[in-house]
């Protein structure tokens, strides 16, 4: 049952481990190509007719996530996506923003179609040689501009050693002062999940999870925030989490080293005059 | 201009959901359900889309009896006109085939969905649309802009990366949230939808399922986690010790 990875820079280790894992002999390419959905689909579609493997295998990326379900459609598959376990056919999954997890079964006539989480596999181990593939076809109808970023970012939250960062939990904007408060007490960063920035309660730089940074402080205290997997990327490295939340199913308890379960609103000014208290 | 709106219904944000008797989905039973949130965020850019260079707004949804619902909502938003196409499967490969047929029909000019769902989470349905009706398709867009006979968008890449990206109409766009102000409905709106067609039609023959859930549970933690109980102050108290003696940053 032989495997095919296709293979980016981002997360190239964990799909070649998680290629051997799926079954054997491992075939490892990256394309030699600009990126585009169009020219990638196309270019794995070649693979796949010269390889005929059982599984293809992806790193869960944005660039994945772009064209592998397009891929998948070709051969009459969807794209079992963001895996973070298998036993192959069957293959784990978070749903409902990670409050469970799905074992999904592959069916029908291979080739099917894995994306791997970041962070589920371990690089270390993983010895494939990748080749590099040369499409013969290179036609795309999307035509792509170079990647930028909108200004250079004035906060690095990657050298902050603690870190309070702040959900929907808060509920609105004339909220936010009271996980500023925690902030000031701590000598804390503040951040904040991908809706606040959304909705300009924060500004864009301060935001956690795929889109925004990643961080890994010594302790990373995370108030109203749910811990959708998109969060969670940003902020599961932290030493120490913390979580306050009033949903004790939510999925940041999965990862959180401490809990809190209750309203944030008498939680965190508690908080802060325990802190006061302490440091006075 | 011509676009069309995919949308998918979901249970309500934080609700408490439970796993159903069979262990292969959740109780929906005394749920109440919303517009997906990416996919309402694709229905305001279509509705700011049509401001701008005028046309027609449709909005599709598969799914049960319930999902008419969603759909008068989005025509209380402003929506023109609804296709509910009435199947029970939540498989992917067989929604987006069923959303295919359907909008192959409309052939229209640009095709909005969120992202991704709420629930399934797979988001692959507008891509995997692309393949199905032939049309180019990019995905995670921040910003839409049309020019002629063409539309150029603004891509989400990761750690705060952006491509633009252009590609020719008729094309298929999934949108991320927060690219724009979400309208509520007005009594004006709500009070108009109700004379607006809303049309039900059966799904197309369907494709066979690729994946199957074969059970749902909740998560093992990977960390045994200390939770403290009692008022505020109390575990307030627990924590500053936490923070204290064991991470040593206070």
């Amino acid at each position: 049952m032989s495997v095919l990875a296709i293979v980016e820079q981002r997360m190239s280790g964990e799909v070649l481990a998680a290629a051997q894992q799926f079954g054997s002999p491992v075939v490892a390419y990256s394309i030699d190509q600009p990126y585009t959905a169009d020219a990638y689909t196309a270019a794995v579609e070649e693979l796949i007719r010269k390889v005929n493997p059982e599984y293809v295998v992806f790193g869960h990326t944005y660039q994945t996530r772009d064209y592998a379900p397009k891929l998948a459609a070709r051969f009459g598959h969807i794209l079992i996506g963001d895996v973070i376990a298998a036993k192959p056919p069957v293959f784990v999954r978070q749903m409902f923003q990670g409050k469970f997890n799905a074992d999904v079964r592959a069916v029908g006539d291979g080739p099917h179609f894995i994306s791997i989480q970041a962070g589920a596999w371990r690089a270390e181990g993983a010895t494939a040689q990748v080749e590099t593939y040369s499409p013969t076809s290179t036609t795309s109808r999307q035509v792509a501009e170079a990647p930028f970023r909108e200004s250079a970012r004035a906060v690095d939250l990657t050298a902050a050693d603690i870190i309070v960062s702040v959900g929907r939990g808060i509920k609105e904007k004339e909220n936010i002062p009271v996980v500023e408060a925690l902030g000031q007490a701590l000598g804390a960063e503040l951040a904040a999940s991908r809706p606040i920035c959304d909705a300009g309660w924060l500004p864009m730089e301060r935001q956690v999870g795929s889109s925004g940074q990643t961080v890994a402080p010594k302790v990373y205290i995370a108030v109203g925030i749910s811990g959708a997997i998109q969060h969670l990327v940003g902020m599961k490295g932290a030493k120490t989490i913390v979580a306050i939340n009033k949903d004790r199913d939510a999925p940041i308890f999965e990862v959180a080293d401490y809990g809190i379960v209750g309203d944030l609103f008498e939680v965190v000014p508690a908080l802060v005059e325990e802190i006061k208290k302490t440091k006075s | 201009m011509k676009i069309a709106v995919a949308i998918k219904q979901v249970p309500l944000r934080d609700s408490p959901l439970r796993v159903n008797a069979a262990g292969t989905w959740i109780e929906e039973d005394n749920l109440s359900f919303e517009i997906n949130e990416p996919d309402a965020y694709a229905l305001e850019e279509a509705l700011q889309l049509r401001e701008k260079h005028g046309g027609e707004v449709i909005v599709i949804s598969a799914g049960p009896a319930r999902v008419a619902q969603s759909l008068r909502e989005a025509l209380a938003k402003g929506a023109d006109r609804a296709i509910h196409i009435d199947v029970a499967t939540l498989d992917t490969l067989r929604v987006a085939s069923s959303l295919a047929a359907a909008l192959k029909a409309e052939a229209p000019d640009l095709i909005l969905t969120g992202l991704q769902s709420d629930d399934l989470g797979y988001g692959q349905t507008g891509v995997i649309l692309a393949e199905l009706m032939g049309l180019p398709h990019s995905t995670i867009i921040m910003q839409v802009e049309i020019l002629s006979g063409q539309v150029r968008v603004k891509r989400e890449l990761e750690d705060g990366w952006f491509q633009h990206i252009q590609m020719p109409l008729p094309a298929i766009l999934t949108i991320q949230s927060g690219l724009n102000k979400l309208r509520y409905a007005t009594l004006m709106g709500i009070k108009k939808a109700k004379t607006k067609e809303l049309k039900v039609i059966t799904a197309a023959e369907a494709p066979q399922a690729s994946a199957v859930i074969e059970k749902i549970y909740a998560p093992e933690k990977n960390k045994q986690g200390q939770i403290f109980d009692g008022d505020a102050k109390t575990a307030a108290a627990k924590l500053v010790e936490k923070l204290r003696f064991e991470a040593r940053v206070i």
